[in-house]
């Protein structure tokens, strides 16, 4: 498993982890489940993991395919600069985010699943790897050269004056026909 | 669309079927639940939960049951192969076996999520109603205790916590609960690695972590060992219309003696027991082929790091367009790949062109690169071979073959096969012309191809059947670089960039240009279009052969086979 970015995967199993915190949270809350307080924590906590995780990181080697619409959550999560691109913060984030869910049936299976995330994202960190957004690509054209823009300053080169004059006596002989006469005592 | 109704009409049957198993299932095992009579008492402490929770467990059975199935590609190949009538349609739609394990797959995680919410209020009813938050019957229901002349109802027997915290010390402690949590754990982590970003790009996770299925099973199997799913087996004693109002006289009038319950068996190892089984085979068949001996006749380096090995195997038969997975325990135990297969049934071994398209493929180009002249290489365990024979190649008079990118592959086994079965007069080969457009952004990587074709074109001018073979090679991804090359060489007889006879062309082919030419030259024929490559393209092919064709016998028809190689 040489080439594998880590943190590809830790970030769509964070992802499945705030949907399940999310949708444990809203189950203890609407159900008014003992410790509802948990479960509305549950809810924020989700929210906030989805949010996070949802704008894919660029990928070191390789393609990167983006989230549908990933485009403005990608601007606020580099808002926040080194927070947000170290794999290291991210860890520890998630394993604390998760503690709170263990103490309720409903949210502890996002817990856990956050653990996991949380342990995936500090094997990445580990290995190096950081948040990179992934930006529209700008065309950069290549300049176009400069002997373009400005237009020849000396005429195209002719045979000398005299070998010139000979060809006009032998007008079949010539190899062409200049579209304007062209003397060199204009 | 009926091009669609023959394509996709077997497996759209199908999913029908299917579906409608699911749903006969849910519907049926919620009303069985939600009215039956032995249920009375539980639907009194868990509601519609109870129903909610049992429904989608029938249905996870089935689910659970098939979805071992698509994946034994060997029993697959068995039944495809003993397919006398209707051979080809069934056994193309045998190959769509993949997407049918998704498609079970999805089924199988909404049931556990529905299965998971019912449960998670099933728990905190039962347990409000032990610390007797509910109404008088349900309290006298959950005292009832495993002990005496009682059996218990509410499964939350003496859990030592404090209520807060009773639900996840139940579910930690007792058969179902941990199991529950272990398997659907486990299906999460098998879900998220098998997302297509994880799977295209680091397939080794993907396959590693998918093995978390054996957990699943066993989990799965014990998950119902606890019985806690009780209902009440003494109701012709004890009518519950009539003593629930009484839960203080039961056992002190005759008309009310104590209800009794007992759990539910465990119904899903009737189940899953029978593929499990077959899935076991299907792994001891695929170590039995893996064992058998491998021979290589041959194993060439070609430019941009394209291996191509030609192997030998006792019994080993092949029909064109088909696939083999390889293994290669010197570079991993666990992983088989599959490689389409480049060489003709007509030659006495087959080959694999193998590129360099990850971890897998990068070492074994390396260990073939280190191997000294003439020797064997390492060990390698073949299956297969797999997939549809794309016979219907040879049924046509005239042939257009468009390869895109590495849709080329395929091809190289067809147009091999094609030219032994013409040298040797093959009555079965109707083909008298193919005209093949090769579609790539770069000739890396397919050079081989090239090579294949220029020996194709030497024979068929030794021959004088320069006809028989018409090849346009289009270069969608060209850029000032080739334009330079080709303005130095236009003069000469070979292209530039593939030596070939045949010039190369730049930028996508004009369809109508080629299917006028075609036309042009194939008055009053039948002309059979195949693809491999991508479904837009599909789409515009098929569009150009209705455009085409004409009624006419005497006008040339075009047929479009949207084959997936």
């Amino acid at each position: 498993m040489g080439r594998i970015e880590w943190a590809m995967w830790a970030n769509e199993q964070a992802l499945a982890a705030g949907l399940i915190l999310l949708a444990g949270g809203i189950v203890g809350v609407a159900g008014q489940f003992r410790g509802w307080e948990f479960a509305s924590y549950a809810i924020a906590a989700g929210v906030f993991v989805c949010l996070l995780e949802y704008p894919r990181s660029k990928r070191a080697k390789g393609t990167s395919v983006e989230r549908t619409g990933q485009y403005c959550f990608t601007v606020c999560v580099k808002a926040f600069g080194p927070v947000t691109r170290n794999y290291y913060v991210r860890a520890f984030l998630h394993a604390a985010l998760c503690v709170p869910g263990g103490f309720m049936l409903a949210t502890v299976l996002g817990c856990v699943c956050l653990g996991i995330a949380s342990l995936i994202y500090l094997a990445a960190a580990v290995r190096g790897e950081h948040w990179e957004p992934i930006l529209p690509r700008k065309d950069t054209r290549k300049p176009v050269a400069e002997s373009i823009k400005s237009p020849p300053q000396n005429p195209p080169p002719r045979p000398p004056p005299e070998i010139r004059r000979k060809q006009a006596k032998d007008v079949e002989g010539a190899a062409y026909d200049n579209p304007m006469s062209v003397t060199d005592d204009e | 669309m009926a091009n669609w109704i023959i394509n996709n009409g077997f497996p759209a049957v199908m999913v029908l079927v299917w579906m409608t198993i699911n749903t006969f299932l849910f519907v049926w095992y919620y009303l069985q639940y939600d009215r039956d009579d032995d249920f009375y008492y539980t639907r009194h402490l868990l509601g519609s939960a109870l129903a909610w929770a049992r429904a989608p467990a029938a249905v996870l059975n089935f689910n659970c049951m098939l979805i071992l199935l698509p994946v034994c590609r060997n029993l697959l190949s068995l039944i495809r192969g003993s397919f006398v009538c209707c051979s080809r349609t069934m056994r193309k739609q045998l190959d769509k076996n993949l997407s049918f394990h998704k498609l079970v797959a999805y089924m199988i995680a909404l049931m556990t999520a529905v299965h998971t919410v019912a449960h998670l209020l099933n728990l905190e009813w039962l347990n409000n109603s032990k610390l007797g938050v509910y109404g008088k019957l349900s309290t006298a229901l959950s005292n009832l205790e495993d002990e005496g002349n009682e059996t218990f109802l509410n499964p939350l027997q003496h859990i030592e916590a404090d209520p807060q915290q009773k639900p996840i010390k139940f579910a930690f402690t007792s058969i179902a609960g941990l199991t529950g949590v272990v398997i659907t754990l486990s299906l999460i982590l098998i879900i998220t690695s098998s997302m297509e970003v994880i799977r295209r790009s680091y397939f080794e996770v993907f396959w590693y972590i998918h093995h978390l299925f054996i957990v699943f099973f066993v989990g799965l199997v014990f998950h119902g060992y606890g019985r806690i799913v009780r209902s009440q087996f003494n109701t012709d004693d004890h009518n519950a219309t009539f003593c629930k109002d009484r839960p203080d006289d039961w056992g002190k009038i005759p008309e009310c003696p104590i209800p009794q319950f007992k759990g539910g068996e465990p119904m899903t190892w009737k189940w899953v027991i029978g593929p499990m089984i077959i899935y076991v085979c299907e792994r001891v068949l695929r170590f039995i082929r893996y064992m058998q001996a491998v021979q290589y006749r041959k194993i060439v380096i070609h430019p941009s790091k394209v291996l191509e090995l030609q192997l030998r195997k006792k019994g080993f038969k092949m029909e064109v367009g088909q696939y083999v997975f390889l293994n290669c325990p010197s570079i991993s135990q666990l992983e088989w790949h599959p490689f389409t297969m480049t060489s003709a049934p007509e030659e006495d071994f087959f080959s694999v062109h193998i590129r360099s398209a990850g971890d897998w493929t990068d070492q074994l180009i390396d260990t073939m690169q280190k191997l000294p002249e003439g020797a064997q290489g390492p060990k390698m365990g073949v299956d297969g071979p797999f997939g549809t024979a794309s016979e219907d190649v040879f049924d046509y008079e005239v042939s257009m073959l468009v390869g895109a990118g590495i849709g080329v592959t395929p091809f190289a086994s067809i147009m091999k096969s094609i030219w032994y079965k013409f040298k040797e007069c093959d009555p079965k080969l109707r083909t008298r012309k193919i005209y093949f457009y090769w579609l790539c952004r770069e000739t890396n990587a397919f050079e081989w191809f090239a090579d294949l074709l220029q020996v194709l074109e030497k024979e068929m001018e030794e021959r004088n059947l320069g006809d028989f073979l018409t090849y346009k090679l289009f270069l969608t991804g060209w850029d000032q670089g080739h334009t330079d090359q080709v303005i130095v060489h236009f003069d000469e007889d070979t292209d530039v960039v593939t030596g070939l006879k045949q010039k190369t062309h730049y930028g996508r082919p004009n369809w109508d240009k080629e299917f006028d030419q075609v036309r042009k030259e194939n008055p009053a024929s039948v002309v059979g279009t195949f693809l491999c490559g991508p479904a837009a393209l599909a789409k515009v092919l098929q569009k150009k052969c209705a455009k085409y064709s004409d009624v006419d016998p005497r006008k040339t028809k075009f047929y479009f086979n949207k084959e997936n190689f």
